[in-house]
């Protein structure tokens, strides 16, 4: 029997769609059926730059996408917060005010008290946990609604900041601390950037090779080297030429790279193991999630505990790109970009449907948009208002795929 | 296993009831007979006031899901408890993964086929979210799901209730497989056309009690349905039980 067929494709109902032409086929199929994944935020994406490129040719330079994507760091470090919150299905609307009175609580201990740097850090970030905790007892035994706690929390936690920043409001960090330089200029050196683009896709490669070994080993299809050549090449090319492009001018900060780890740590966190199982469980259905033995009180807790200290991580990245905090650090829009970042991204409001990837992807589309229209010397009023519908064409977008897939039967 | 005069907690209920393996034992009754009750009590969602539950000879308790479940007793639900947004693997394993901190897809993925197999049950794909599948297959599913953990007992609670005809003979089918496998299944339901397919024997609740049980092949519809509404248990009833008694004796 060498030409077995794997265990997983013996239906007589299934299309076997094996090797390049196949997976292009079923890619094409589901997208059909409204599974879009990651196909809208791209598509907008590449409608985006396109247009601002039109309109000025400074947008995509070298220059500039390199400081969009420093720019997208401390944010994108608060969506990827958010996006396990939506996962379970809630909502944290306190994630600005969070991030601003983390970044207070950092300049206080370090530049008024002289407290160590890591000290001074460990103290934010463990801020943010513990508000992330304290909202996840409110919500687990008195059953207040998040979109509720967190409002307070909202306004209890600018209040606090403004308290913790007292009478001066604004705090200056020193531009040679490490964190300023993080912030603004420590950029990844350009061979350094080619070796990690190299590792990067060196893992994918072995990875799925191995991967794909083990399935076959055990009776199932796997995936042809054909067409995982074909996905290595296309992210090698990518990278590659990313990295070509930006090292014209600074290159990829730190920072940046920073924020992309922790994406592929989230990323693992949430597809590989079952603590990430389990939010997409509680999110799909509650009660199953329950009676499956899953402690559906933990995931809640430990959702709201990851959103909060990676908006107080967030607001740390804020205060070293600014060099200072302020009382106006996480108001503002930060709130709702970070919002807007994961839905964007393709992180479903309704719970139980995402991935990590829709916050990198989504503060990318709300970066775009900013430095797009600030070249375009337009001032915050229009960043606002089209940010607004931008936000309101990925729900809808969202909204509609979903109603799709129930008609075409997928989740 | 026996449940002998078990006594409900939200509802006063005193049943007797015993099931063999490699036996199909069908509980029918009407609303507020009792069914619920006796499921919640074996499943261990309920903890009974009084009685004694003897499983393998054994007088057991089962305070919590996870006893009864730990004793080799499943339950599969009316609502199923699947999420639809997970694919057949992770709702077949969800809270009891294997690896917990790297994820054993493939592992886990093989033993799905071998228990969608063993129930020979026709799933497309294990890779695809549970809304995908029609309601007979996610009856399927959540009863591989229960055939996890090894059970010696299954109740499933009106599994075809939602369903539409082949589906329904799809989950018979399921039934009968489980029997030959040496399981017991306990089968409450509504549908006598199912009970009378697939059971051995038909226990008959009725306000809580016991009102007859019946080997299949020897009971009409009709008789179990006027066992269910009480037809049988009423002053007409009586009256001519009593009757006939009163001339068997005068004919002897």
């Amino acid at each position: 029997m060498t030409t077995a067929i794997p265990t997983d494709l013996q239906d007589e109902r299934l299309r076997a769609d094996t090797g390049l032409a196949g997976a292009a086929r079923a890619s094409l199929g589901r997208i059909r059926d409204g599974d879009l994944g990651l196909l809208p935020v791209i598509a907008g994406l590449i409608i985006i730059w396109t247009i601002f490129q039109i309109l000025n040719p400074v947008f995509l330079s070298p220059r500039n996408l390199s400081d969009l994507l420093m720019q997208s760091a401390p944010v994108g470090v608060i969506a990827l917060g958010i996006v396990f919150v939506l996962l379970v299905g809630e909502i944290d609307l306190s994630v600005g005010s969070i991030s601003g009175l983390s970044a207070a609580i950092f300049a206080v201990q370090y530049v008024n008290n002289g407290l160590a740097l890591p000290l001074a850090i460990l103290l934010a970030v463990l801020t943010g946990a513990v508000i992330g905790w304290v909202y996840g007892q409110i919500y687990n035994r008195v059953g207040v609604p998040s979109f509720v706690i967190s409002l307070a929390g909202l306004l209890g936690f600018l209040g606090l900041q403004l308290y913790v920043l007292g009478p001066d409001g604004t705090i200056n960090i020193p531009f040679d601390s490490p964190l300023v330089l993080l912030g603004q200029l420590l950029y990844v050196p350009d061979w350094l950037a080619y070796a990690l683009a190299a590792v990067t896709v060196a893992v994918f490669v072995v990875q799925r090779v191995a991967g794909a070994r083990r399935r076959r080993a055990a009776g199932l299809s796997a995936p042809t080297i054909g067409v995982i050549v074909v996905q290595a090449a296309i992210l090698a090319a990518v990278l590659v030429a990313a990295a070509l492009y930006l090292y014209q001018a600074s290159g990829v900060g730190w920072m940046f790279v920073f924020f992309v780890a922790l994406v592929l740590v989230a990323n693992y966190a949430l597809t590989r193991t079952s603590w990430g199982r389990a939010f997409f469980a509680v999110g799909g259905n509650r009660e199953a999630a329950r009676r499956s033995g899953i402690r559906v009180r933990a995931i809640y807790t430990s959702a709201f505990i990851a959103s909060a200290t990676l908006a107080a991580v967030g607001g740390l990245l804020a205060a070293g790109r600014l060099s200072s905090a302020a009382q106006s650090s996480g108001a503002g829009d930060v709130n709702l970009n970070a919002i807007a970042a994961a839905v964007i991204g393709g992180t479903s409001l309704f719970g139980g449907r995402g991935s990590a990837f829709s916050a990198l992807l989504g503060i990318l589309v709300i970066s775009s948009i900013s430095s797009g229209l600030t070249l375009l010397n337009l001032d915050s009023s229009i960043r606002y208002m089209v940010t607004g519908a931008v936000v309101l064409i990925a729900v809808a977008l969202d909204a509609l795929a979903r109603r799709s897939r129930s008609s075409h039967g997928r989740a | 296993m026996t449940v002998g005069s078990v006594t409900g907690v939200d509802r006063p209920v005193d049943i007797h009831l015993t099931v063999s393996s490699g036996e199909v034992v069908a509980i029918v009754g009407d609303n507020g007979a009792g069914t619920s009750t006796l499921v919640k009590i074996l499943s261990g969602v309920h903890a009974p006031t009084s009685g004694t539950i003897r499983f393998g000879g054994d007088p057991v308790t089962l305070p919590t899901p996870q006893a009864s479940l730990d004793r080799g007793i499943a339950t599969v639900f009316q609502d199923l408890a699947l999420c639809d947004n997970l694919d057949v693997v992770a709702n077949l394993f969800l809270g009891q993964e294997k690896r917990k901190l790297n994820l054993d897809e493939i592992g886990m993925e093989v033993r799905s086929w071998e228990l969608l197999r063993q129930l020979s049950a026709k799933i497309p794909s294990v890779r695809i979210p549970i809304a995908s599948l029609s309601g007979g297959q996610r009856q399927t599913v959540a009863i591989a799901r229960s055939l996890l953990g090894e059970p010696k007992l299954i109740i499933l609670d009106e599994p075809t209730a939602a369903l539409g005809v082949a589906q329904t003979a799809e989950v018979l089918n399921l039934v009968e497989r489980l029997r030959d496998r040496g399981l017991g299944v306990i089968l409450v339901s509504h549908n006598m056309e199912d009970v009378k397919a697939v059971a051995d024997r038909v226990v008959v609740l009725r306000l809580g009690r016991n009102n007859g049980e019946f080997r299949v092949g020897e009971v009409t519809t009709e008789e179990i349905i006027s066992a269910i509404t009480g037809a049988t248990d009423n002053a007409v009833s009586r009256r001519a039980s009593g009757r006939a008694g009163a001339e068997e004796g005068a004919a002897s």
